[in-house]
């Protein structure tokens, strides 16, 4: 596309898909962009929103895409589903509950697959957040499904952090306390059109409460996403806790513990790729044949093998 | 490292029969691609949106209610507006014989007419995504 | 019933059979395959024997014809009284054209019609919403206001036909223009005849035609339950349809499993509605797929026969026996029709129908052999019909009620099937019924790895499909198929902004602006739908209202 980065910077959607693609798979273009247009960026505030798969996470985001476009707010998602380990194919389907606003001019959402990326982010996604970022959004939500501890990449990329959860998850949020508990700034109890909802609030209240020491308590919201019920207080609940955030000083602490992770992030891509070209170049498949014909043990070949790489 | 191929699945009009939809959009997912599915009733305007914001390279679109010759060439039509017209877009669900030459002249770039097994789409979009992969 | 002693005789010198001649054989000549199924994947033995049905009580599970539990029919003389009714869908492009051919149907004798309508129409969008573009009149009959309604039984006796309408989220729409085009005509509500769809739980599941969620939907559904018991006591309120469950993949277990799931959905929430069971019940119709594997749908329409006869009994007391009768119409399976060589169909869609009699069916519509490809041809829609009136009046297989009944295999298959569907309803009433078990996305992810795997076994060669995977040909594109006159669009629009014009806006205000308050409290809908409608309110004003007040239905997909 010619002049790319100057429709990056207009916000053009086409623009912002093609530099996306590059941050996804050929991470050396989207560099050159993202170096010229660096200082542009800074002002896009990062909502991750994670939770269990089917809790509403995103309807809860396409409520809120459409409250804040309401009050003239440039929007940008990212919506990270997990890749088959398999067959490193995906379905994503998020998009299906956000189709009425992606056509609104302000909004722009994008379906990534993780690609094998840990930590339930996708490879690409601190890339594409920075893009995002220099296109000129407002707020940029990021939604990733998390049940574990395994997933819990999004703290280290979102200024806040909103926790889903839904009634009928039973037991379940006793289960998965460990996994969540530290990782919400706020707590969403979705569906709370549906029976035990109150419940779910009464309970994550308990929990919340044991956890003294914190100087941000955790708030819960009862949100009807389908019905677009509660939105409004979410938001000012994110709100709240961005004020928070810069009043006590987290917010600086945040953003500059992010571009370590993104400084790392580019690194151990970059050193992975590297390791494995050359790797390749070092004829890894012909004399891999050795070990299976049990010429060489595994450990051996791979000492050889990082000596041959790092010298 | 070679990019998965991403394929936008799309149902436009109003029929509700997405069995097909469904079984390609599995069927792609396991020869390793990027599959959006956006799920029934899609408008040409919201297809050519998603196939944008998501710079997916291939659209494949599914319908049975007859309505395909009104809605496909739409569909190329504003892509090719917003000059997204390198996607390659493709066709399968209930369409005649004899329509199939007047969507291709509208910019579709093969129809799968039913009873084609789902490894024949994998292929034909393999052998044919326009931009390198 | 077989003594004990018998019994275990057939059984030893099965035993000695099996090794003195079968192994014999098979260690020679292999089977053709390693396993035999059925197409829902039920084992198939290598023989079946009176031992194979020993548990099972003639009495209990199998009895009379017209007698509980109705496995083997629901009249005691079944079509040696007369045969099932020969009802073929029909509807296409302008209300006019259709009542033509409703007129031409009647003239030939027919005195059921069956009205397909077009994809507007059952979504509630008008011919000029945006949406509609492409679509009007392309699948069926386009409606739009009662005027439509008006042309399309203009000069029809609505006293003296039954008329089947496939319609589903606007059921309560369609009926009500009915229901007016009859007063208009001087025909009392109760001389009416005919049912409507009304099943949209599957809608969700399979059809994919929906407008409103769940909780609505099931209200206007119980709704037209409560108005018909009082006012249009003859109308069939519902058919709850299995067929589209079918046709988006499920296999035999699973098509009358989750219909009767549905099923039982519609009969817990009337009852929850304040009905009695035996007011509505005998008024619920049925309606399924009828597929080539021939034995195992036999079973099946055995199968589903005696357990909601059963449902009906034990879970819900009902008293009135015609509440517990399973009644149903069949039509042959659309999705195993093949593009390729099409006179195949005829062969196929012949099976099917067998299948669908030796079942017991109340009617019955043969596909077309080119229906893979487009709307049929009038050729082949006669050759459809005849392929019943063959089996009718040449096959024999009509002359003595049920006559599979006793057949080892098959009364074993219909066990095996009642089995597993069972389980399946079990597994739904776990998770809280069938409504909240399609809001999880259970039935449909069921569907779909049902659908996928049969994908998979026709592109492995596990399944054959003739012409399709096998015995394959060069062909010639068929030509001549009918198409749909593209200016029905525009005609629609017309006869839209004519209605517009000539009544009388501001009593449809006011008709509307009452619905909208009945619908945003607990009122049965009918009566306020009716006045809207009688006032010419559009289908897309009336649903926009209801739209307005209930929201949408969120598709549930999972992949
Ligand atoms: N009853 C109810 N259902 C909801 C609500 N929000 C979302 N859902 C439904 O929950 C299902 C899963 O929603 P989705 O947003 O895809 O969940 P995600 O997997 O967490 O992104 C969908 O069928 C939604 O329609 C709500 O507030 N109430
Ligand atoms: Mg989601």
């Amino acid at each position: 596309m010619e002049n790319l980065e100057e429709l990056l910077i207009k916000g053009d959607k086409r623009a912002i898909a093609r530099t996306i693609t590059y941050a996804e798979n050929y991470e050396d273009k989207a560099k050159e962009i993202i170096k010229k247009l660096y200082e542009r960026s800074g002002n896009a505030y990062i909502v991750g929103i994670t939770g269990p798969p089917g809790v509403g996470k995103s309807t809860l985001t396409d409520k809120l895409i459409k409250n804040l476009v309401d009050v003239g707010k440039k929007i940008g998602v990212i919506a990270v589903d997990p890749t088959s380990p398999f067959t490193g194919g995906s379905i994503l389907g998020d998009r299906i509950r956000m189709q009425d606003l992606s056509q609104h001019p302000n909004v722009y959402i994008r379906s990534m697959g993780t690609r094998g990326h840990l930590g339930g982010l996708s490879k690409g996604t601190y890339m594409a957040a920075r893009i995002l970022d220099i296109a000129g959004m407002d707020y940029i939500f990021i939604e990733t499904v998390g049940v574990g501890q395994s997933e819990i990449d999004i703290v280290k990329i979102a200024d806040t952090v909103v926790m889903v959860l839904a009634p009928g998850l039973g037991d379940d949020v006793q289960a998965i306390k460990a996994g969540i508990m530290e990782i919400g700034d706020i707590f969403v109890v979705n569906k709370c059109d549906k029976e035990g909802a109150d419940k779910t609030v009464v309970e994550l209240n308990m929990m919340l409460d044991l956890d003294e020491k914190k100087d941000w308590r955790p708030p819960v919201v009862k949100v009807a996403a389908q019905e677009n019920k509660g939105i409004d207080e979410l938001i000012d609940k994110i709100d709240d806790h961005k004020s928070y955030l810069i009043e006590s000083g987290t917010f600086q602490e945040r953003r500059i513990e992010r571009l370590k992770m993104e400084i790392i992030e580019s690194i151990k891509n970059k050193l992975m790729k590297n390791i494995f070209d050359k790797i390749q170049e070092k004829e890894f498949s012909s004399r891999l044949q050795q070990v299976i014909d049990k010429k060489i043990d595994p450990y051996t070949f791979a000492d050889e093998l990082y000596k041959d790489v790092f010298n | 490292m070679e990019r998965p191929i991403r394929v936008l699945v799309a149902k436009p009009g109003l029929d509700g029969h997405d069995r097909g939809a469904k079984v390609i959009a599995r069927a792609l997912r396991d020869a390793g691609m990027e599959v959006i599915y956006t799920g029934l009733r899609q408008t040409p305007e919201q297809i050519v949106e998603a196939a944008i914001q998501e710079d997916v390279d291939v659209v494949a679109l599914s319908i049975l209610s007859g309505a395909h010759n009104t809605l496909f060439p739409k569909i190329t039509k504003l892509l090719k507006e917003r000059g997204a017209d390198d996607i390659l877009v493709i066709g399968g669900g209930v369409i005649p014989e004899e329509d199939i030459p007047f969507l291709k002249e509208n910019g579709i770039a093969e129809i799968f007419t039913p009873g084609t097994p789902t490894s024949a789409a994998i292929e034909y979009i393999k052998q044919h995504v326009n931009r390198a992969v | 019933m077989i003594d004990k002693k018998k019994l275990e005789e057939i059984k030893n010198k099965k035993e000695e059979w099996e090794v003195n001649q079968r192994q014999k054989v098979v260690s020679k000549f292999p089977e053709r395959k390693k396993e035999f199924k059925t197409s829902s994947g039920i084992e198939i033995k290598e023989i079946y024997t009176p031992y194979d049905i020993s548990d099972i009580d003639y009495l209990e599970k199998i009895g009379f014809p017209g007698e509980y539990p109705y496995t083997r029919g629901v009249q005691p003389t079944m079509y040696r009284g007369k045969f099932w009714t020969m009802r073929q869908y029909a509807g296409f492009g302008t209300a006019e054209e259709s009542n033509k051919r409703f007129k031409y149907l009647l003239s030939q004798g027919q005195t059921g019609l069956s009205v397909a309508f077009d994809l507007p129409t059952q979504i509630g969008y008008d011919s000029d919403h945006p949406m509609a573009e492409g679509e009007v009149g392309k699948v069926g009959v386009a409606i739009d206001s009662l005027y439509d309604m008006e042309i399309l039984f203009d000069g029809i006796p609505l006293d003296k036909v039954s008329t089947s309408m496939t319609i589903n989220a606007p059921a309560a729409i369609l009926l009500a223009m009915y229901i007016a085009v009859a007063e208009k005509q001087g025909v009392s509500p109760d001389k009416l005849n005919g049912t409507i769809q009304n099943d949209i739980l599957k809608e969700y599941v399979a059809r994919g035609t929906y407008i409103f969620p769940t909780g609505p939907s099931m209200r206007l559904i119980t709704n037209i339950f409560e108005y018909c018991s009082k006012y249009v006591p003859k109308w069939n309120t519902i058919s709850i349809s299995g067929y589209h469950i079918r046709e988006a993949g499920a296999t035999a277990v699973q098509e009358i499993a989750f219909t009767l799931a549905n099923g039982i959905a519609y009969v817990e929430a009337a009852i929850k509605a304040g009905l009695d069971v035996d007011e509505f019940a005998p008024r619920l119709s049925f309606f399924f797929n009828a597929h080539n594997d021939l034995f195992e749908e036999v079973a099946k329409f055995r199968a589903a026969r005696r357990m909601w006869a059963k449902i009906m009994k034990e879970r819900f007391n009902a008293k009135d026996p015609r509440s517990m009768m399973m009644r149903f119409h069949t039509q042959t399976a659309g999705s195993a029709l093949t593009a390729q060589q099409p006179d195949n169909n005829i062969i196929r869609v012949t099976i099917q129908a067998l299948a669908a009699v030796l079942g017991g069916t109340q009617s019955l519509h043969t596909n077309s052999r080119d229906e893979a490809l487009a709307l049929p041809t009038e050729d082949s829609v006669r050759i459809a019909l005849r392929t019943q009136q063959i089996i009718a009046y040449e096959s024999g297989v009509c002359e003595t009620p049920d006559p599979l009944a006793g057949s080892y295999y098959v009364e074993k298959l219909t066990d095996e099937i009642e089995k597993r569907a069972f389980e399946y309803i079990k597994k739904i009433d776990e998770l809280g019924g069938a409504a909240r078990a399609i809001d999880l996305g259970y039935i449909q992810k069921e569907i779909q790895e049902s659908a996928y795997r049969y994908q998979k076994e026709i592109e492995s060669g596990e399944r054959v499909i003739v012409g399709l995977n096998k015995f394959q040909i060069e062909e010639e594109p068929p030509k001549g198929l009918l198409k749909v006159n593209p200016a029905v669009e525009e005609l629609q629009k017309q006869k839209i902004a004519k209605v517009k014009e000539m009544r009388n806006n501001a009593s449809v205000k006011k008709t509307l602006e009452a619905l909208k308050k009945a619908a945003e409290g607990d009122d049965n809908l009918m009566p306020w739908i009716l006045d809207a409608v009688r006032e010419y309110a559009t289908l897309g004003e009336i649903t926009d209202v209801l739209r307005s007040i209930f929201g949408e239905y969120q598709q549930q997909i999972i992949l």
